[in-house]
């Protein structure tokens, strides 16, 4: 409503609705537009979510995101966010022994592609050494394994594909919608360091548009933690359980790599505006299948994927796009 | 926090006394008040834990929330109840001494509090066992 308002829509008496999901807010809203115009009941719908985080002190901004665990039985005790992901960091190198070293590979290889990115919070690169000698927050998560506070926003037009040239030359279409819940607190989970929902919401969008993890060219994952992208790329099926932490030092997720992740500098350098998030990711995956990625393109993108969470895995939204 | 909304919670926080489905024998904490695999054949009752458990995962919080700066650092973990459920909670030692597959037993302590003059909330911790 705010933003119908503030666009001068609202005093033209357009439906808008407030979508709240904590981090996957943006990747809902994006797939309630989907939902409504795949339906038939809207024409046009603009999905689009802004984040002024800023504005606030950190330890509030820190509180109201923590708002996103079991406020109840998590951050009554003492946890943060975080600490969460810290928990899901230590129960993943103990099973699988992931090094320290591999897991900042995630937040260098993501400060690289910031670097190339205009619009990214952070265009600057960073060494292992960075991550490494940062200050401690959880253990073993440092202050570069975090995503920073961010003030930012994002916009996705979403329009019947026999109309979309009415707008642009260059539409995208959705090849896939799929959204998934788990509990909200982690400690309810089947595994600490699987997220089920990511499984589910990715195995239910691949299924939509009947393609598997080869057919996908690029992917935008939730690195709200650089633990996060390591799960997220394993539970979506591009590497095995266990793997991803060498998969990411060994280059495979890079530009040029495998399966490029997170090739806007993702939530760790391009920034985390909590709601617009989700969206942003969308932006990102358009812009490489139009081709216009500039210095961080990938040659030939054809389809591409969006992973957006809310909470520590309690609401994820996946998203599938397609060159038309 | 509320005194009002803290008070209702006495039970869970004092006590660990969440529940149990008599169906299933499937245990419950926090308490749910049916359950999700029996659901209209399950019979729940109330169940009071022992106490006991592993930590099944933890971390040491050294950027805390307000209300738990003063602590210092401190052992935030994941511990999995004999009886089966986990919960989050703090684990009361030298962070140094915190590892996976500790046996802990629950403890009544102060958890944080409202400012100066808010109200205290107590509740459960854990201790090595």
């Amino acid at each position: 409503m705010l933003i119908a308002d503030y666009a001068g829509m609202a005093t033209r008496h357009i439906p808008a609705t407030r979508v709240e999901a904590a981090c996957a807010s943006g990747g809902l809203a994006f797939r309630q537009a989907v939902i409504a115009v795949a339906s038939g009941m809207e024409d046009i719908v603009v999905a689009a979510g802004v984040e002024k985080m800023t504005d606030v002190e950190p330890g509030a901004s820190t509180d109201a995101l923590t708002g996103a665990a079991d406020r109840e039985w998590e951050g009554f005790v003492g946890a943060t966010f975080p600490g969460l992901y810290a928990m899901i960091a230590q129960d993943y190198m103990h099973k699988y022994g992931m090094t320290r070293e591999q897991l900042a590979q995630v937040a260098v290889k993501n400060h690289y592609n910031g670097a190339r990115n205009p619009i990214a919070q952070f265009q600057q690169e960073i060494t292992l050494n960075t991550v490494l000698k940062s200050t401690m927050v959880a253990e073993p998560l440092r202050l570069f394994d975090c995503s920073p506070i961010t003030d930012g926003a994002a916009a996705v037009i979403v329009a019947p594909l026999d109309r979309a040239r009415e707008f642009t030359d260059t539409p995208i279409k959705v090849l896939a919608t799929a959204q998934a819940s788990d509990s909200i607190a982690l400690h309810d989970r089947r595994d600490i360091s699987t997220l089920d929902a990511t499984v589910a919401a990715g195995q239910r969008a691949f299924k939509m548009a009947k393609l598997s993890h080869k057919d996908i060219n690029m992917v935008e994952v939730h690195d709200c933690f650089s633990i996060a992208e390591i799960c997220a790329i394993e539970d979506l099926g591009f590497c095995k359980k266990g793997t991803a932490g060498k998969f990411t030092a060994d280059g495979e997720t890079a530009l040029g790599g495998k399966i490029p992740v997170n090739t806007s500098g993702g939530l760790k350098a391009c920034g985390h505006p909590v709601g617009a998030t989700g969206i942003k990711q969308v932006n990102e995956i358009v812009q490489q299948l139009r081709g216009t990625a500039g210095k961080r393109q990938i040659d030939g993108a054809t389809i591409g994927m969006t992973h957006n969470v809310g909470g520590t895995g309690a609401t994820v939204a996946v998203h599938i796009l397609g060159r038309v | 926090m509320t005194v009002a909304r803290f008070w209702r919670k006495i039970p869970q926080r004092y006590n660990l006394i969440g529940t149990k489905c008599e169906t299933c024998k499937r245990h419950f904490f926090p308490p749910r008040t049916f359950c999700p695999d029996c659901r209209r054949e399950g019979k729940i009752v109330d169940h009071k834990f022992a106490g006991k458990g592993t930590v099944v995962t933890y971390t040491i919080i050294q950027t805390a929330p307000d209300q738990f700066a003063s602590h210092g650092p401190y052992v935030l973990a994941i511990i999995k109840l004999d009886e089966g459920p986990q919960m989050t909670s703090q684990v009361v030692c030298d962070p140094s001494e915190a590892k996976i597959g500790m046996r802990v037993r629950s403890i009544f302590r102060r958890i944080a509090t409202d400012g100066e003059s808010g109200i205290i909330h107590y509740g459960t911790k854990f201790a090595p066992e």
